[in-house]
């Protein structure tokens, strides 16, 4: 009853606030909406017995995405008004388009059942006794090691990638550079000349 | 009705992909609102993973979840440094005008 009740709360906030990040008028709401999906998604992960991958959720996208879609909206000088227009012109075949998909994956969560041997045939069934984390590290670090890696080396090509893309080099700009100053030569530089007195140079 | 099974999981999964969807379609002025659509759809998937892992009773299904998270934050990174890049170029983010990439 009292998981009931819970379900429905996560999964209405889940989907309300989902609504309103697609139809805020401003991104700053959005991505203030986006947060508050994560978090009640989350919500719903806890429900499911997945307990690692709600926290990951939360650390992950309201501590790192979201804050980075924030820094991105209020960096960039966007006029909000002008954006909001072709709203309407493309409302009907978005939700066409919408309506469609979610009429058909609807008709295939209602018109489906799970064979009944599919429940013992796991690849690596959930222990008894140990926690989510412990249980789903366990698999991690030894049967998905090679995947584990590859996600590290993503995650450090979307970094690289990210900083590459965003550096500029900017033109007019007096910066320090210190091999420059530690290359130079006295000789390179300096000249002295004898002066005559009484004459300049 | 209080008994809460998997379809209802797999029911909240889809809505929010369709939500994902719907919000590319209509935002076609804003790039950021549409990839936080993407990442609304990503959420979808991983409602879908985590829900099958649960009832099924298979751990396989969030290790998967995790990768797809991996790569989600790896995608919304590089989508803002382009975006960003973007946006210094020509001064608006509008996805009607990206439709010529002059290299």
């Amino acid at each position: 009853m009292i998981q009931a009740l819970a379900f429905y709360m996560f999964a209405f906030m889940t989907i309300a606030s989902a609504v309103l990040v697609v139809s805020s008028r401003n991104p700053v709401h959005s991505v203030l909406f986006l947060i508050l999906a994560f978090f009640n998604s989350a919500g719903l992960f806890v429900l499911l017995g997945a307990e690692f991958l709600a926290m990951i959720l939360v650390v992950v996208y309201v501590g790192a995405v979201a804050v980075l879609f924030m820094f991105v909206v209020m960096m960039l000088d966007i006029n909000f008004v002008e954006m909001r227009q072709g709203f309407l012109q493309y409302l009907p075949i978005g939700g066409l388009v919408g309506l469609i998909l979610l009429c058909e994956l609807l008709t295939v969560v209602g018109g489906w059942v799970m064979a009944p041997e599919a429940a013992s045939s796991g690849l690596s069934p959930t222990p008894d006794g140990i926690t989510n984390t412990h249980a789903l590290g366990a698999i991690l670090y030894t049967d998905y090691l090679y995947l584990f890696e590859a996600a590290g080396m993503i995650l450090l090509v979307a970094m690289i990638g990210a900083i590459v893309l965003t550096h500029r080099r900017r033109t007019g700009v007096r910066k320090q550079v210190i091999a420059d100053q530690l290359a130079r030569h006295p000789a390179d530089t300096i000249e002295l000349r004898k002066v005559d007195s009484g004459r300049g140079i | 009705m209080f008994e809460i099974g998997l379809s209802h999981y797999l029911s909240v999964a889809g809505i929010l992909f369709a939500i994902g969807i719907f919000g590319i379609f209509i935002n076609r002025k804003n790039v950021i609102v549409i990839l936080m659509s993407i990442e609304l759809m990503l959420l979808a998937v991983n409602i879908n993973l985590v829900a099958f892992s649960s009832y099924l009773n298979d751990l396989v299904g969030q290790v998967f979840a995790v990768f797809v998270l991996t790569v989600a934050a790896a995608e919304a990174a590089v989508g803002l440094a382009i975006l960003v890049v973007y946006f210094r170029n020509r001064g608006s983010i509008a996805v009607e005008d990206i439709n010529m990439m002059k290299g």
